[in-house]
């Protein structure tokens, strides 16, 4: 009787986890196929890696998204760990109730309203101010901010939760001051947190389609939207190629910064 | 000449607290300024930009809407409120079928995220300790690929001639394709493929905290397994459930990649419906009043649901 739950429950394990599996081990497996139709298998290629390679408008897609994300990342950090020090450290202050929720809000509203009211509020600003001239780059850095510094903010705010205050009391009271103290002492040890939101937010803008394109301009197409474009055309192999690549990427970085936990627990 | 007691403990402590709330005085206003403004700005304005501008017309031109505030003949200032998007809401079924569709699509793949997450996570708890950060880590990892690229993965599978339709005809258990790209199975599948990690990831940290001794408790007291997992199990991993559910529901709700790209044309959500009007009809108006309903709708009521289940656990 008890070792029948645990064999559904091992069961359900592994139902889910090739259920998460198969769509990507597919995309995988195909990507080295020779023809076109991705349903008939026609022998080994490394053909549409080539294509990929070739394929000026994804590439430059691919720079776009990049540099968008790093400075959306770098930028939301910045703002969503201050967020997250102003929420946890200072219990009273003015406007307490309002930063809580713009910080908590981004999290539960859907991307088609936050593009929109983004986009809109960039129309009237560049009726009003003549800032900014045009959308592109900078209006898409700066939507993706807005909504990954909240997440940034939960990450870094849960983190400090849990610090131990005597740490940096005792820094001041051995007469460091407190910027010194914050850099010293807090910023090392919220530092894995940092490093999670850093990651966090650059992949939300890496994976964002939905309000890059509503507030993307001429000349400034991200890599969600030129493979949404593509897709709605049909299945392409070229896109297989892409995923792989990007699995390849993510299992290597995931892998890496396993070994390094790991290590660091052991020493 | 100093004073005696300059050096003194207290004196020292005194000094400290004074020095720090200098400090923070000066720093915070920074550390609270700086993202208030910010967020302020690009995410509090916009809203209100949005409901101005559901509150207008449409008019060719750019802004293709009308003006709120306008200055008419004598130096008045006039402010002209259309009501008409919203009635056009209201009155048009294709919106409230579009809401109602979104709702059920939602909830029943919450259901679903629900029954293949809930005995995965408790899996992964139950599984050998050293198992368990891999086990989470494969959950986790489909998160980091492109989000997209995982939805086109289906299209591949889901397509009349795709994976799925050759194996089931390889195996002879069907002779004709079945159509099941474009239609609303298939958008069930993509939003509970695509939101099961957000129904694991909480659910795995409500039940990696409960007391496992509870259990031999109930079993001692001649609970068998499946009564303890219902009358302490589930009841002690609630908050995981709620939160879980929440976190696939409100995103699924809005969701626009999935029902475009697998659904069909029949199966109409909203944030689809929302895309339609604003880059197809060019209709920015009748785009806002969607978000606006949207919002009331969904997104302030579970907000205001999960306030109120926070003050209630931290009570």
């Amino acid at each position: 009787m008890t070792l029948r739950r645990p064999t559904f429950v091992f069961s359900m394990l592994a139902f889910g986890y090739a259920f998460l599996y198969a769509p990507i081990v597919s995309l995988i497996i195909y990507s080295f196929n020779e023809s076109r139709l991705v349903t008939v298998w026609a022998g080994f290629s490394t053909k549409w890696y080539q294509r990929l390679l070739q394929n000026e408008q994804l590439l430059d897609a691919v720079g776009v998204s990049l540099r968008i994300a790093v400075m959306n990342a770098t930028l939301a950090l910045v703002l969503g760990t201050l967020a997250g020090i102003a929420l946890v450290r200072f219990r009273r202050f003015r406007g307490r109730a309002a930063l809580a929720l713009m910080v908590g809000a981004p999290l539960v509203v859907p991307d088609v309203i936050l593009g929109l009211a983004s986009l809109l509020l960039f129309v009237a600003m560049e009726q009003a101010v003549g800032w900014p001239a045009g959308r592109g780059m900078t209006t898409i850095t700066i939507a993706h901010i807005t909504f990954s510094l909240a997440y940034v903010a939960v990450v870094v705010q849960s983190r400090l939760i849990r610090l131990d205050p005597s740490l940096e009391e005792a820094a001041l009271d051995l007469g460091a001051r407190p910027w010194k103290v914050f850099f010293l002492v807090t910023l090392p040890l919220i530092a894995p947190a940092l490093a999670a939101g850093w990651l966090l937010a650059f992949t939300l803008s890496l994976d964002d389609l939905v309000i890059a394109s509503f507030v993307s301009g001429p000349g400034a197409s991200t890599l969600p939207m030129v493979v949404y474009s593509s897709v709605r055309l049909g299945v392409s192999p070229e896109i297989n190629a892409l995923a792989t690549i990007l699995v390849a990427l993510v299992t290597t970085g995931i892998l890496v910064a396993g070994w390094v936990m790991h290590r660091r627990a052991e020493s | 000449m100093p004073l005696p007691f300059s050096n003194s403990p207290v004196n020292r402590v005194v000094r400290n607290a004074a020095r720090r709330a200098a400090a923070l005085l000066n720093g915070r206003t920074a550390v609270i300024g700086v993202p208030w403004l910010w967020l302020a700005l690009f995410f509090g304005m916009p809203f209100l930009i949005v409901l101005r501008i559901s509150l207008s017309e449409v008019v060719i031109g750019l802004p293709p809407y009308s003006a709120l505030v306008e200055w008419v003949e004598g130096g008045l200032l006039a402010i002209r409120l259309n009501f008409g998007n919203f009635v056009l809401l209201w009155q048009d079924p294709l919106y409230a079928r579009a809401f109602l569709h979104s709702i059920e699509v939602a909830a029943v793949s919450t259901l679903f995220c629900l029954l293949i997450g809930y005995p995965m996570a408790l899996g992964i708890v139950r599984a050998p300790a050293s198992w368990r950060i891999p086990l989470l880590m494969l959950v986790i990892l489909p998160f980091w690929t492109s989000f997209l690229i995982r939805v086109y993965a289906w299209m591949g599978i889901l397509k009349n001639n795709g994976l799925l339709n050759n194996l089931l005809m390889g195996l002879g258990i069907i002779d004709q394709p079945l159509v099941l790209l474009h239609t609303d199975f298939a958008v069930y599948l993509g939003i509970v493929y695509g939101y099961l990690p957000f129904m694991i990831l909480p659910l795995y940290a409500t039940l990696s905290r409960m007391d496992a001794s509870l259990l031999e408790a109930a079993a001692d007291l001649g609970c068998r397994p499946l009564c303890a997992f219902w009358r302490v199990t589930v009841p002690l991993s609630m908050p995981g459930i709620v939160a879980g559910s929440l976190l696939v529901f409100v995103p699924a709700v809005g969701e626009f990649v999935i029902p475009d790209l697998l659904g069909g044309p029949d199966s109409l959500m909203i944030g689809k419906l929302l895309w339609a009007e604003f880059f197809n009809n060019r209709d920015w108006p009748v785009a806002a009043a969607v978000a606006v309903a949207l919002l009331l709708l969904v997104v302030v009521p579970v907000m205001l649901l999960e306030r109120a289940r926070s003050r209630e656990a931290e009570a």
